[in-house]
């Protein structure tokens, strides 16, 4: 299935990876060629825009080569609350999104590990969400959820959590389902109550799936402008980074700003990432 | 086998409330697709109605953003799907300087919230004064599918028994005949199912979209402009009929993959 692609750990066959180099060249270029065009060129354009200066007669969109990194001073100072809210929720929303969908990926990967038919069945259901447009499901929710609670930090990381319980579920899942039970099972014997069993032996074995899917969360919804776009869940007191970016971009056209903001967001992501991978003791888990 | 602990009602009544908060909104936008039509607004239950079904193009525009979509993740994955196959083939088969640098070039994108990439892609198109429109949305949408097209199909090559193919060479198949008659085949449910997520990730996209789509309309951007005065019963048409004919697919394909395991286990 497609969306199980990832969960679904091939067995690896020993394969001795063969030194036919100009083979591997001829498969590698065009591929290769596509992503430095259109990957890592617009990352340096993103670079070298965000320290553009105002033209001359400064008219709407409007700039010039420069070295201004008064851009990156200017953004930060601007923007900075927009910036720590987007970090704020996307945390909150990755901590509650992981403690509902564990005990999904659990129910799935371990309690109907046996029951293919059931476990079948809800795994659908789990990745469901994908087939339907995720602009429609968040307006749902505008129209489920209580009109005083749109608008709310609380209803943007509502949605924030509702878009991403698939991406928490799946890798979760592939980890629980890969787990030896015996070793749980060697836990029980040797008198570990329930809660010790899952805290030294399930818990741990799972760490993999759970760096995953929390990654797989958080980074896209600290740069999600949708939901808290004000025709979404949000209000204007809930704009997120990605709400800036884009408004900067496509409505006023201070291309330096935005791009600014795009570079901070990808540093800020960046250092968040990598302390929190190496605190989860999960380097070699990658 | 003994149960196991983790308090044997916790989960299963957290996963289901867990379920229901995913599905909700989806029965939602199914039961609004049948809601009677009365002016734009698709809030109200207004009473239940076949109308939007018998006419799904109804609403002004929708069904060319909804084509548009359909457009864009076809051409999308099928460059995606060829260039990614090949990269994932030379990835796990092939030992090469920088080895570690492609992946790295392939995984980045997946790290990088949408909207930089999209900010990215418009700077550049800016800088070269490419006109926005259906055009650069393929193109970006191109971009972040081989991504996801290797991460899938490298899995398939790495389970793959180079015995196999060894047995074709040496019942004297030329390379070219073994990769086409063996490599290939047995690659292609990863392919598949490689181009099936590309395609669902192209068509659901906004965020790059909205940065590079100039005045173009895609079915997403399409829900996005009328978010504000009220989305047409038309459009929960057009996305149920997606949602049910891609849920017929999957278990399709996951019937098929239950009947193969029950004939391997006999074996």
């Amino acid at each position: 299935m497609a969306f199980t692609a990832f969960s679904q750990s091939a067995k690896v066959v020993d394969q001795a990876p063969k030194s036919k180099s100009w083979i591997a060249l001829i498969l590698l270029a065009p591929g290769i060629a596509y992503m430095l065009l259109f990957f890592v060129a617009p990352f340096i354009q993103l670079a070298i825009t965000s320290l553009q200066a105002p033209a001359e007669g400064h008219g709407i969109g409007q700039y010039v080569a420069g070295l201004e990194f008064i851009n990156y001073w200017d953004a930060i100072q601007q923007y900075w609350p927009q910036l720590v809210r987007s970090f704020i929720y996307a945390v909150i929303a990755t901590i509650i999104g992981l403690l509902i969908s564990y005990p999904l990926a659990y129910l799935l990967g371990v309690t109907l590990r046996n029951r293919a038919m059931l476990q079948g069945i809800l795994l659908i259901l789990v990745v469901a969400p994908f087939f339907i447009s995720m602009l429609l499901r968040t307006l749902a929710w505008k129209s489920i959820l209580p009109v005083e609670f749109i608008g709310t930090d609380g209803s943007v990381i509502f949605g924030l959590i509702y878009n991403f319980i698939p991406f928490m579920v799946l890798p979760m899942f592939a980890s629980l389902q890969a787990l030896d039970l015996r070793l749980v099972e060697a836990g029980t014997d040797l008198y570990a109550s329930p809660v010790t069993v899952f805290r030294k032996v399930t818990l741990p074995l799972s760490m993999p799936g759970v760096v995953s899917g929390t990654l797989l969360s958080f980074i896209p919804m600290s740069g999600d402008f949708v939901v808290a776009s004000r025709s979404f869940l949000g209000s204007t007191d809930t704009a997120m980074i990605g709400n800036v970016i884009e408004s900067n971009f496509l409505q006023t056209q201070n291309y330096p700003m935005a791009a600014s903001l795009s570079i901070i967001l990808m540093l800020a992501i960046l250092i968040i990432v990598a302390t929190y991978v190496r605190r989860s003791g999960a380097e070699d888990l990658l | 086998m003994k149960k196991f602990g983790l308090g044997k009602a916790l989960v299963p009544v957290v996963s289901g409330i867990t379920l229901i908060y995913l599905l909700l909104p989806i029965a939602y936008v199914v039961a609004f697709s049948f809601n009677a039509r009365r002016g734009r607004n698709n809030i109200l239950w207004n009473g239940f109605s076949l109308q939007n079904w018998q006419n799904p193009c109804g609403a002004p525009q929708v069904c060319t953003a909804f084509g548009n979509s359909i457009l864009v993740g076809v051409i999308a994955t099928v460059i995606a799907t060829v260039l990614g196959t090949m990269i994932a083939i030379a990835l796990v088969r092939y030992k090469f300087k920088g080895r570690s640098t492609v992946s790295l070039l392939l995984f980045t994108p997946m790290a990088t919230p949408e909207v930089v990439l999209g900010a990215g892609l418009a700077a550049q198109f800016l800088l070269a004064g490419v006109e926005k429109g259906i055009g650069t949305i393929i193109l970006a949408h191109t971009m972040f599918c081989i991504s996801y097209v290797v991460v899938a199909v490298k899995a398939r090559v790495a389970s793959l028994n180079p015995a196999i193919e060894e047995a074709g060479r040496d019942l004297y198949g030329s390379p070219t005949q073994v990769f086409f008659r063996v490599t290939l085949p047995m690659l292609m449910p990863g392919i598949i199912g490689a181009a099936l997520l590309s395609f669902a990730l192209s068509f659901d996209d906004f965020i790059i979209t909205n940065f590079n789509s100039g005045t173009a309309t895609t079915f997403p951007k399409f829900i996005y402009i009328s978010a504000l005065k009220g989305v047409p019963a038309q459009a929960n048409v057009l996305a149920s009929m997606v949602f049910f004919g891609a849920l017929l697919l999957v278990i399709i394909v996951q019937l098929v993959n239950i009947n193969r395991a029950k004939r391997l286990a006999k074996i």
